[in-house]
């Protein structure tokens, strides 16, 4: 059982957003990001869960020895009497993932539901998405039905990094390489085709 | 990336198995029990000793020096009640002998009689004992130097017990 990312299926529907909202450990706060990818122009959206690194930046940079990675692979929100909300993980984390909660001062992000999904069961974001944007389950099952191929690696400047969730992408590619300057130099992804 | 790891990482590490997060209550929870055991194992010390010595046979007397052999204001160092017990018999004026084992009762240094401050003093933390009574007047030491009872018979003179 694997987590498949599809951006380009995404309907902006919310209803992942409302699940996740439901779960037992974290109710009524949710933690995936439903972002419109430049609303002035475009209707899309994109959903994140965390990526679940391999390496994780966030725990990399955390000063206080809150985040830990689980056997599984599954990077855990910041330890509650460790975390002193101090936002380094917002902030180094390339997929913008980790949420600073001011009024509990310390940081929760996506644990792909590990309540869940260490008992067998699906996240609740998957569980509710109908269009298939947010995908668990067997990778041959997703092969036979997609024309999209997963990826896992991606390059940012001088970082790779390599995750436990996969990302749908339409052509076969080993690796998906950003430029981290080139966004930091403008607003909107597609400002550049005006 | 795990070979290039700075040393700290192993103290810090990101995966959860190797982290041994102790809680604060645990901690607390391991002061307070292992505070109590030495408290308890201390006192059990203690009493073991207390009642080790109450059974202990007393000692039998013996001859440990003629009273020609020391000068006023001398020592001489004698073995009671066992060669492992050194002991020192001091010459205080003509006829007043004292003796005390010469363990401080810090650290067992042996010590050192000083003529001049009337004074036994134990050179490894500085503590002071009376040369009359034996008792601690300055430093680490918290007991009196174990005394030895003396008996003028004649010219000689023996230990007869110990006093603790």
């Amino acid at each position: 059982m694997e987590f498949f990312i599809d951006p380009s299926r995404c309907i902006g529907c919310q209803a992942c957003v409302h699940a996740c909202a439901e779960c037992e450990s974290h109710r009524g706060l949710s933690m995936i990001h439903l972002d419109f990818v430049d609303r002035s122009s475009s209707p899309q959206t994109t959903p994140t869960v965390c990526m679940h690194c391999e390496d994780p930046t966030c725990a990399r940079v955390c000063p206080a020895d809150a985040i830990k990675q689980t056997a599984e692979g599954i990077v855990q929100s910041a330890l509650k009497p460790r975390c002193i909300g101090c936002s380094n993980c917002v902030l180094a984390c390339p997929f913008g993932v980790p949420r600073y909660i001011a009024a509990m001062d310390q940081m929760m992000k996506c644990d792909m539901c590990y309540d869940r999904t260490s008992i067998g069961l699906k996240p609740m974001c998957a569980t509710v998405c109908p269009s298939g944007a947010l995908y668990y389950g067997p990778r041959e099952t997703l092969e036979k039905i997609r024309r999209e191929h997963p990826t896992n690696t991606f390059v940012f400047g001088r970082q790779v990094v390599k995750t436990k969730v996969h990302l749908m992408v339409g052509h076969e590619t080993d690796e998906l390489e950003f430029d981290v300057a080139s966004f930091l130099s403008t607003s909107s992804p597609l400002a550049g085709e005006d | 990336m795990a070979t290039s790891d700075p040393h700290w990482r192993a103290d810090f590490p990101v995966n959860w198995e190797d982290d041994h997060y102790v809680t604060r209550r645990e901690f607390t929870t391991f002061l307070t029990l292992i505070s109590g055991a030495l408290f308890l194992g201390t006192g059990l010390v203690g009493l073991r000793e207390r009642w080790r010595r109450r059974r202990a046979p007393h000692p039998a007397a013996m001859r440990i020096a003629q009273v020609h052999e020391i000068a006023i204001g001398g020592v001489k160092l004698f073995h009671y009640p066992t060669p492992d017990d050194p002991c020192l018999l001091l010459r205080l004026s003509t006829d007043h002998f004292v003796a005390y084992s010469q363990k401080c009762t810090h650290l067992s240094c042996p010590v050192v009689y000083r003529v001049r401050e009337q004074q036994l003093h134990c050179p490894c933390h500085e503590g002071h004992f009376a040369v009359e009574t034996g008792q601690v007047l300055a430093g680490p030491p918290r007991r009196v130097l174990p005394r030895i009872l003396l008996a003028l018979k004649g010219e000689d003179i023996w230990a007869t017990g110990v006093e603790v």
